[in-house]
């Protein structure tokens, strides 16, 4: 019986296995598939802190969601309509994860009894005990499967059973109509120089592709046919390569040579590790021997001229806090990139949250503000990014970047911009004495930013540091001039609210409740209102890229909606922040704590409760 | 250009104790800048110093070049970030010991392990100065301070052991007191590409005065301490009449003139050798069985770390396909969207 192929608009699929099952690329493979195929896409890489954890253990497994669709795919997605669960403690692991309606494909093989119990399971029947029994079960032998098909590959055994993953994503491949190309490519340019793993994959993923439409397990295929989107050239981007891409055009507009101080840290490691490639570009990395020594390098760099940046994590961010004071005080332009993770200590190091925002606004001595901004979406990593590098070095002070593990790791679909579509960026700079001596703290009137004069001009000579000196750039310990001081840095932080964009409203433009958000929860905060609007309710969205300052209409948007409601993966932050900003509304709060993003349902039901 | 020492003093009033270390430090450096810029063919433009936290850190603000007073011992990884960023500056780094091997200690190893081509001046005056008299990670065994009420009870710290143990290329000491030793010592540490080590023997009037009377006293100075100058035999004395000589596998004294052993016998100070064993013998050296050596007792030639950086990019970007941002966004995958 010929099987039928049904139209549909989103799906979303997860990968699971255990951590060294290869599950992150072929997660990564089927991106590029529906990439090239035209889809939007979203996708969300979870996986544990351990390498190769314990096997068939739940802790050990990783996962790889990616929702695709012709239109409206703001998020990875809340429920997976597939999963793919290649060990007992992945289905485990991910039975909740799965919409009734779901179909589940199983590697049989690791279901063998002792497998099953180390997840947990103490009846033989895996599915019936998580209740899954309306779930499209497809049971398939892929690693037996895979061994026969590369039986002849003269691959040594455990090479042939690694490969087992490309046999998943064959059976994906056929039950998505996608052509096999794309991946045949990855290959030949992957194994360019072993030529015996460009067959053995493509066999594989071939074997596995056919061996799905043998089976009369498949009754419909799915057809998910490319978005509508603008005209463009586009590609797949991740946030932290997007972040670091975002410094490097920042670098090219600015005529600043860039500057990465950094130490590795789980999830920010990748944006040093981009960076590192760019020597093509001239991008200078260093990596520390410690997260001080991250930052103290990039401050030195920053007073020799460079676009300096530093990137971490929460933690190390806690270590740099010292030499953030010293950027305040000495008004260097520097960018500090703190991709967050669970905290606080060590806590779930590769899961995503937005737990950093008070030590970012708050978490130096003495008064010590900063601009504070947030990405919020894996592309949108590369303009927050730019526009960061671009007030540190306008601004003459260091910015703070929030990201966050979700969408450091989670990738996108992006419209390559032209950077001459970009703007100029102009730091203050001094070639020449003007007007007689150079006075390190005096302050330009629109933006009250202090002139640069780079070590090497002649006739400039002049001493900064971490003492209080007055704007002549002496040091003294004068009360009155160190209230000024403090004064006017703060000034010059506030005075950045006159050159950001408005808060801008999504969905409805009044109303009865106004989501309020930052970051990363972006798509899922979207998703949400567009769900609620198609249910006539009044609800829109205010998402803040700009933490401090704060967007100047950020009192005319909230005075519209008769409920606000602060959505974040913290304990209420950022709810916490405007209640001591904008006194005058009342906040209420849903927040998430779970190392997990939200999902557009508990929006959604949250919203619902309330109106 | 011709520079007189008065160029490279700055309108800050200097404001440490009369009587400190620092004073003939900071007069040394300025009086060796003119004829390192003679030199080296230097503008005072190019240099940039370097500083921590403690009482010698202040020593930025004194200097008329450029400067950058940091933060409690990170001193050695601003002067990092400022030599990678622009490797035609000619950087200096001022930390004390407990700046530079205490709080520090970290960024010293790390900057001496990469050779980064910067000079560190580090004054050694076994105390700390500016929070009023806690012992230091050079105070000698039993040192009696504020926080070690009973005598300390920690070993401490010989830098040079730690210069060498981080692969150091360049290690020299000297003694405030002994400008004139202390301005030679600059030029070859200017002279010297990769990270230069000159430990200062220096005096605390206030909280350690005296700790290094035994060798820096007058009448025993030259009895005490050995001035190491590359290809020049290990004589010392008042008499000139003392000498090194290699016992088996130790180091011993010997007095020329006498059982036979003449000035042919007498160590000849090699800085140049690559190998440490010597180096490190003579920076263990200690009063009273043996004089401290002073001079620049190590100086071998190797790779900078901001020559390799340089290197590293322009290599890479000559066999570069990738020119610019708006390549870089269309490298790897992309797609048409022609509607």
């Amino acid at each position: 019986m010929p099987h039928k192929i049904v139209d549909i608009k989103n799906v979303v699929i997860r990968f699971s296995g255990d951590s060294g099952d290869g599950m992150q690329l072929t997660g990564a493979l089927f991106t590029d598939a529906a990439a090239l195929w035209g889809n939007e896409f979203s996708t969300f890489p979870d996986f544990p802190a351990e390498i190769r954890a314990p096997q068939d253990t739940i802790a050990g497994v990783s996962g790889f969601q990616i929702h695709i669709g012709s239109v409206d795919v703001h998020t990875p997605g809340d429920l997976c309509d597939v999963l793919v669960a290649m060990n007992p403690a992945a289905l485990r692991a991910n039975a909740g994860r799965t919409k009734s309606t779901a179909t589940i494909i199983i590697d049989a093989d690791a279901f063998e009894e002792k497998r099953s119990t180390r997840a947990g399971f103490t009846t033989g029947d895996p599915i019936r005990e998580l209740k899954l029994e309306d779930r499209t079960v497809i049971y398939a032998p892929i690693t037996s499967l895979t061994k026969e098909s590369l039986k002849d590959s003269g691959l040594d055994a455990k090479a042939v059973v690694r490969s087992k993953n490309m046999f998943a994503l064959g059976i994906c491949f056929y039950l998505f109509n996608r052509p096999l190309q794309a991946t045949f490519n990855y290959f030949e340019k992957k194994f360019a120089k072993r030529p015996e793993l460009i067959a053995a994959n493509n066999k594989v993923l071939q074997d596995g592709f056919n061996y799905a439409g043998n089976i009369q397990a498949i009754h419909n295929t799915y057809n998910v046919k490319p978005a509508k989107y603008p005209k463009g050239t586009y590609r797949n981007i991740n946030g932290n390569q997007a972040t670091a891409w975002g410094f490097i055009a920042a670098s090219e507009k600015s005529g600043r040579p860039l500057f990465c101080g950094s130490y590795p840290i789980t999830p920010a490691t990748s944006i040093l590790e981009e960076l590192a490639v760019r020597k093509d570009l001239g991008v200078k990395t260093l990596q520390c021997e410690d997260e001080i020594a991250g930052i103290c390098t990039a401050i030195g760099a920053a007073f020799a001229g460079n676009l300096a940046i530093t990137t971490t994590s929460g933690p190390g961010l806690s270590l740099k806090s010292e030499a953030l004071g010293l950027a305040v005080i000495t008004e260097l332009p520097l960018v500090v990139v703190d991709v967050q993770r669970s905290g606080p200590s060590t806590g779930i190091p590769t899961k995503t949250e937005q737990t950093d925002l008070l030590q970012a606004l708050y978490g130096r001595n003495g008064e010590c503000p900063m601009v504070i901004m947030a990405s919020h979406s894996p592309s949108h990593c590369f303009d927050a990014a730019f526009w960061a590098a671009k007030l540190a070095l306008e601004h003459m002070m260091p910015v703070m970047l929030l990201s966050e593990g979700f969408i450091g790791n989670g990738s996108e679909p992006w419209r390559i911009p032209q950077m001459k579509d970009y703007p100029a960026i102009v730091p203050p700079l001094v070639d020449a004495v003007n007007d007689g001596e150079y006075f390190p703290f005096l302050r330009d009137e629109k933006r009250l930013a202090r002139r640069w004069a780079l070590p090497g001009t002649p006739g400039l000579m002049h001493r900064i540091g971490g003492l209080e000196k007055d704007n002549a750039g002496q040091v003294s310990s004068d009360p009155l001039v160190h209230e000024k001081m403090v004064r006017e840095r703060a000034a010059k932080v506030e005075r950045v609210a006159d050159f950001i964009p408005p808060l801008k409203v999504f969905g409805e433009q009044e109303g009865d409740l106004l989501l309020v958000g930052w970051g990363g929860t972006f798509g899922h905060l979207y998703g949400a209102v567009k769900q609620l609007q198609s249910e006539h309710r009044r609800v829109g969205l205010a998402h803040f890229d700009y933490i401090h300052p704060l967007p100047k209409n950020t009192a005319d948007v909230f005075k519209k909606f008769k409920t606000i409601l602060v959505c974040e993966l913290n304990n209420g932050q950022f709810a916490d922040y405007l209640r001591s900003r904008h006194q005058e509304f009342y906040y209420r709060q849903y927040n998430k704590v779970q190392g997990q993003p939200f999902m557009v349902s508990e929006i959604t039901g949250a919203v619902n409760a309330i109106l | 250009m011709q520079y007189t020492p008065q160029d490279f003093k700055s309108k800050q009033e200097v404001k440490w104790c009369p009587g400190c270390g620092d004073y003939p430090i900071l007069a040394a450096v300025q009086r060796a800048f003119p004829e390192i810029c003679k030199t080296l063919g230097y503008t005072k433009e190019r240099f940039v110093f370097v500083s921590g936290i403690g009482c010698a850190s202040r020593f930025p603000y004194y200097m008329d070049t450029y400067g950058f007073h940091g933060i409690h011992g990170r001193a050695a990884a601003i002067a990092t970030g400022v030599k990678v960023a622009n490797p035609t500056l000619t950087v200096w780094q001022i930390s004390g010991d407990g700046d530079a091997l205490a709080i520090g200690g970290n960024h010293f190893i790390h900057a001496i392990r990469r050779n980064i081509d910067i000079n560190i001046l580090l004054h050694n005056n076994q105390i700390y100065g500016l929070t009023k008299g806690q012992y230091s990670p050079t105070s000698k065994l039993g040192k009696v301070t504020k926080t070690s009420p009973f005598g300390t009870v920690e070993h401490p710290f010989n830098p040079g052991e730690l210069v060498l143990g981080a692969r150091g290329t360049f290690f020299a000491r000297t003694l405030d007191v002994d400008m004139k030793l202390t301005g030679e010592i600059m030029v070859a540490s200017a002279k010297h590409d990769g990270t230069a080590v000159t430990e200062i023997l220096q005096n605390c009037v206030i909280f350690n005065d005296g700790t290094h009377a035994h060798i820096t006293g007058k009448t025993v100075r030259e009895e005490r301490t050995i001035v190491l100058r590359h290809g020049e035999p290990m004589i010392f004395g008042i008499n000139r009449d003392k000498g090194l000589m290699l016992d088996g596998l130790q180091l011993k004294v010997v007095r020329i003139g006498e059982k036979g052993v003449t000035e042919k016998d007498i160590l000849v100070h090699n800085a140049q050798e690559t190998n440490p064993g010597i180096h490190m013998m003579l920076i263990n050296m200690q009063a009273p069985d043996f004089p401290v050596a002073l001079g620049v007792i190590r100086a071998v030639s190797d790779k900078t770390y901001d020559d390799n950086v340089r290197d590293q990019v322009l290599a890479v970007q000559a066999a570069a396909t990738i020119k610019n941002v708006d390549d870089l966004l269309h490298s790897g995958t992309t797609w048409e969207v022609k509607n």
